[in-house]
């Protein structure tokens, strides 16, 4: 398949699979991207997702431009994000267009319910994958302590704040050490 | 006419709204009330489909207002707009990255952006989980303890966890397949209560 159309398949299914917004894309994302095509890697998928947080749009689109962008450039950015979005546009429109009490049909907020029950077991599943990545060392461990508990106390605080401070804790650390390098020379 | 507006008034709050989905409500919120295309009411039915649908949520309530306003069009003009200023801003990012992917302080920063990161999404499931898994609106209202957890969610919870994490053949299953399983489990135990 060339690249482009596969891009644009992929998204389509990752789009198509993700149940409840953001985060919940993250199991598909892993599933697809780093198992199955190799396309990225869990690192990779990490750094979108914090760029993401901090650039306008929705993260599940940003995550597609990027993807896309990487594999082929702009055009393969437009294709990936035309694909995450296209499930969308066709679900919606027939629901809008014949069920609109959809979302009071009681089958559909039972499914729901234990969707949502999925969904928490694959984040954590996510998490704990990620996590082996991420926390590296002791101040990593830290950092990744910190953020979770804050922006866990202080749901008001947006999450450019916490990004953007372990951006610069990033480069300080750096700096640092490597000033006393240079000084034990 | 009211398509240009559409894919204008959507790219505006693609652009402004920062931090995934649910921070493009607010800008609903005034379009409606601006505009008189839809009311406040009409934001919520349509918040409720949007997150009982599959794709992301800030996607499906474009698609729904431009429906609602304009047809298929409308749907497609709306969506397409919303997503404009991200596709913009992300290939300035990438191609930003990209020159200078071996900066070693673009390096140290996303060193600790990575858990930061892992963080935040810790932090969102925690919000999910503790909605999932306990009913803290039905135990203020009647104190009992055995009201505060949902049991037949905890149930479904630690099977799934189980499943995906100890039973070996099951483990390479994609995502879907628990999903579907726990939507069945869903209708067959009403766990929505309906």
């Amino acid at each position: 398949m060339p690249l482009l159309l596969d891009l644009f398949c992929t998204f389509f299914r990752i789009g198509a699979f993700t149940f409840g917004g953001g985060y919940a894309m993250l199991p598909m994302l892993q599933r697809e991207l780093v198992e199955k095509k190799k396309w990225v890697t869990e690192e990779e998928i990490l750094d979108y997702f914090a760029i993401g947080q901090c650039t306008p749009g929705v993260i599940a689109v940003n995550t597609a431009t990027f993807v896309g962008c990487r594999k082929a450039k702009a055009a393969g950015g437009i294709l990936a994000t035309l694909g995450v979005i296209a499930p969308s546009l066709i679900i919606i429109t027939v629901i809008a267009a014949v069920l609109s009490n959809f979302a009071e049909i009681p089958a559909v907020r039972n499914a729901f319910a234990g969707i949502r029950v999925a969904v928490c077991v694959l984040i954590i599943n996510s998490v704990v994958k990620l996590l082996k990545k991420s926390v590296v060392d002791k101040l990593t461990g830290i950092v990744f302590v910190v953020v979770a508990v804050c922006a866990i106390v202080f749901r008001n605080v947006s999450p450019v704040v916490f990004v953007l401070a372990a951006g610069v804790l990033g480069i300080v650390t750096r700096v640092f050490v490597q000033g006393r390098k240079e000084g034990q020379q | 006419m009211i398509l240009l507006r559409l894919f204008w008034e959507f790219f505006q709050i693609g652009l402004f709204s920062v931090g995934g989905g649910l921070a493009t409500l607010p800008f609903l919120y005034s379009l409606g009330s601006r505009t008189g295309w839809f009311t406040t009411a009409q934001v919520a039915d349509m918040l409720a489909v949007s997150e009982s649908t599959p794709g992301p949520i800030g996607v499906n309530m474009a698609t729904y207002v431009g429906y609602t306003c304009a047809g298929v069009p409308g749907s497609i003009c709306a969506t397409i707009g919303l997503v404009t200023p991200s596709v913009i801003v992300i290939l300035i990012v990438a191609a930003a990255l990209n020159a200078f992917r071996n900066n070693r302080y673009v390096d140290a920063a996303f060193y600790m952006l990575r858990p930061a990161s892992t963080g935040l999404i810790t932090a969102a499931g925690w919000s999910v989980l503790v909605l999932v898994l306990a009913d803290t609106a039905l135990f203020s209202s009647t104190g009992a303890l055995t009201d505060l957890f949902r049991w037949k969610n905890i149930l479904l919870f630690a099977v799934l966890f189980v499943l995906t994490n100890w039973v070996k053949p099951l483990k390479k299953l994609h995502p879907i397949v628990f999903i579907a399983f726990a939507a069945i489990c869903g209708i067959v135990f009403r766990l929505g209560g309906a």
